[in-house]
């Protein structure tokens, strides 16, 4: 029982880990680390809702009908690494240009915006 | 018939391929020369409008509009080999969807025309219109899809090209770091949302809204995805407590973005009241979720005026404000939720209430948008967003004058703007309900009027100030953009009744009726 639900597990494990990096970083590249752990995390859950025990690729003209896994959540789980690629990546370029004008990107010194 | 039919038939798939197209193309028409590339973005922005007013009159003339992708025709949304089941990506266009797409287009468009003369001294307008037209996408999206993947993949369209137009004027880097806020909180709030996604997929082998709905059981599962769903959703409406990242978006981002970041955020907003009616309906704990929604809507409203009033920055303020109006919106459909399960109830106010609350969302979306364009247009002028150092505009500025004395007026529920409209249906349905809430919602109309007084005071009263000498009104596109807003507050004033009869009644009625919203998608009653 604990074996079949350790993908669940560990998806859940791998989204706390990312919201603490969050929430107890300073250094703004780690809370974006973080951020992809929670991307990661979501994406573990989808992919083994779909596994069934002893199935094989999706592959509509090979694979016996019964013996797949779900293809709907891969499809999910590509789509939103594609999304967390065009996240990250716009993200990180923000932080580059916090780095370019404030010359830090501690999230102690990045606090312009107050009140 | 005026309308070609084939245009009527594929208009929900038109409706975000035109805007689509737009955006994608404008950065390549911007080689050829500025002229042609903002004649583009304004063509693909009127054409979207077009098309909204087309399927919005559809809609209301006969009802829900389902359209199936890639099906032997848009209406077969369950093929006859799938054994009842919907596959493919759904569009189901109800009245409620029909009326945000309406007007989420029409500010739009007025924002369009503004930024053609506010945004004409910035480089890299390419990519501007680029991305306004993708928020664009992502709004509209949002507001038709019937499938939960398709939203929130339209939801993270929404904040992507929301937090890049935030940071669009990179201001010294303060711009950037609101953008990077709004953009960190959203991807994590779009993240719990596919998160509640897949804990709803895993029971109930569906995506589609309608599909699950009427499989809804309610387990302890269904509740955790209630719960994220509602919580990132309210953040990304900016509802307090979780409102902290809207004063900095909205005051970093040009203001022309910020009308329209208003709308990004009623979408959001529209996706709670989607999930909570269609999505789980009846099988909800009725009064307890409506009571959070209520709690949340009356904490919005209270600290957001109370925080308002202290600002010193012009679109800070504002901002604040927004957040405050919003609690409006969430006061009026929390009531809806909470009495839906009663029928005598719901009949004797809670209607009333949800009708009052969708309305307040597009009065909101009209006198906001008006209001952070006037901000724009002093900004645009004078160069400072300080309250201590504006004064005597008046003399100069007449026409922003009227336009922010109209958006004042109104925001504040005086007779005859819209915004009295909506807010007399809130209160008095609400006061039925429980008359202390809706005696704490004008307590902060009336907080809200101080505060605008003094914001009007300190901008336009006053003698002309030596450094604003040479001040002048500003350019015709800015104006015309900010009149068509204004016509709108003012008609919605005058002819509520005619306004709640054609769209907001249409609207309620669709977002009460969840059977008839899983009839459209799986047939039969």
């Amino acid at each position: 029982m604990v074996l079949y639900n350790l993908p669940f597990i560990a998806a859940g494990l791998l989204m706390a880990f990312g919201i603490a990096a969050m929430l107890l970083r300073r250094n703004l590249i780690k809370m974006i680390m973080g951020l992809s752990l929670v991307e990661a995390g979501v994406n573990l859950l989808l992919v083994s809702l779909g596994y069934r025990a002893g199935g094989i690729a999706p592959i509509f003209t090979n694979a016996p009908r019964d013996l797949m896994v779900m293809p709907t959540v891969q499809a999910m789980t590509l789509t939103n690494i594609v999304i967390g690629i065009a996240t990250t990546a716009l993200l990180l370029s923000f932080v580059m240009v916090i780095y370019r004008r404030y010359g830090s990107a501690e999230a102690d010194v990045v606090r312009r915006l107050r009140g | 018939m005026i309308v070609p039919s084939l245009l009527l038939q594929h208009a929900p798939a038109l409706l975000l391929a035109v805007p689509m197209l737009g955006a994608f193309a404008t950065p390549l028409l911007g080689r050829l020369g500025s002229g042609i590339r903002n004649a583009w973005a304004v063509l693909a922005m009127l054409c979207t409008l077009l098309i909204a007013v087309v399927l919005a009159t559809e809609v209301l003339a006969t009802g829900t509009i389902v359209y199936a992708f890639g099906a032997a025709a848009p209406h077969l949304s369950v093929p006859l080999d799938s054994g009842g089941i919907p596959i493919r990506i759904i569009f189901t266009v109800d009245a409620m969807s029909a009326f945000m797409a309406l007007f989420a287009s029409i500010v739009g468009f007025a924002v369009l025309l503004y930024s053609l003369k506010s945004q004409s001294r910035n480089s890299g307008q390419d990519g501007y219109y680029a991305l306004l037209l993708l928020l664009t996408v992502g709004i509209l999206g949002m507001v038709c899809t019937g499938d939960l993947f398709n939203f929130f993949v339209f939801l993270e369209i929404n904040s992507l090209a929301g937090a890049a137009l935030v940071a669009y004027r990179v201001d010294k880097g303060v711009a950037v770091e609101a953008g990077l806020k709004y953009a960190v909180l959203s991807t994590l709030g779009g993240l719990l949302v596919l998160f509640a996604i897949a804990l709803l997929y895993g029971q109930y082998d569906a995506l589609n809204i309608a599909m699950i709905a009427s499989r809804m059981q309610f387990t302890l599962l269904d509740k955790v995805a209630l719960v994220m769903l509602v919580v990132a959703l309210a953040m990304k409406a900016g509802a307090v407590p979780m409102h902290f990242w809207t004063p900095d978006a909205y005051s970093m981002a040009p203001s022309a973005v910020t009308a329209f970041l208003v709308v990004a955020s009623q979408a959001s907003l529209y996706g709670i009241f989607r999930v909570v009616f269609s999505l789980y309906g009846l099988a909800l704990d009725c009064l307890t979720v409506g009571w959070v929604l209520i709690i949340l809507g009356v904490l919005s409203m209270f600290v957001g005026v109370t925080m308002a009033i202290p600002q010193k920055d012009v679109k800070r303020l504002m901002a604040y404000h927004a957040v405050s109006q919003t609690g409006y919106m969430l006061l009026g459909v929390g009531v809806g939720v909470a009495v839906l399960g009663n029928q005598d109830l719901l009949t004797a106010y809670g209607r009333i209430a949800m009708e009052g609350g969708i309305f307040h969302i597009i009065n909101h979306a009209m006198y906001k948008g008006l209001l952070f364009l006037t901000a724009g247009a002093i900004f645009y002028r004078t160069g400072t967003r300080n309250l201590n150092k504006l004064g005597g505009l008046g003399h100069s500025m007449k026409w922003t004058m009227v336009f922010f004395m109209i958006g004042a007026l109104a925001i504040a529920g005086i007779p005859p703007f819209n915004g009295f409209a909506s807010k007399l249906m809130i209160y008095e349905s609400v006061f039925l309900f429980n008359p202390l809430l809706s005696i704490i919602a004008m307590v902060v109309s009336i907080l809200t009027l101080a505060s605008f007084v003094k914001v009007f005071h300190s901008i336009f009263m006053g003698p002309k100030l030596p450094e604003y000498a040479d001040v002048r009104e500003v350019p015709a596109p800015m104006l015309i953009g900010m009149g068509i807003l204004a016509l709108f507050v003012i008609l919605f004033g005058i002819f509520p009744q005619q306004v709640v009869d054609l769209l907001i009644t249409p609207a309620a009625a669709a977002l009460i009726d969840q059977g008839g919203y899983i009839a459209s998608i799986l047939g039969g009653a």
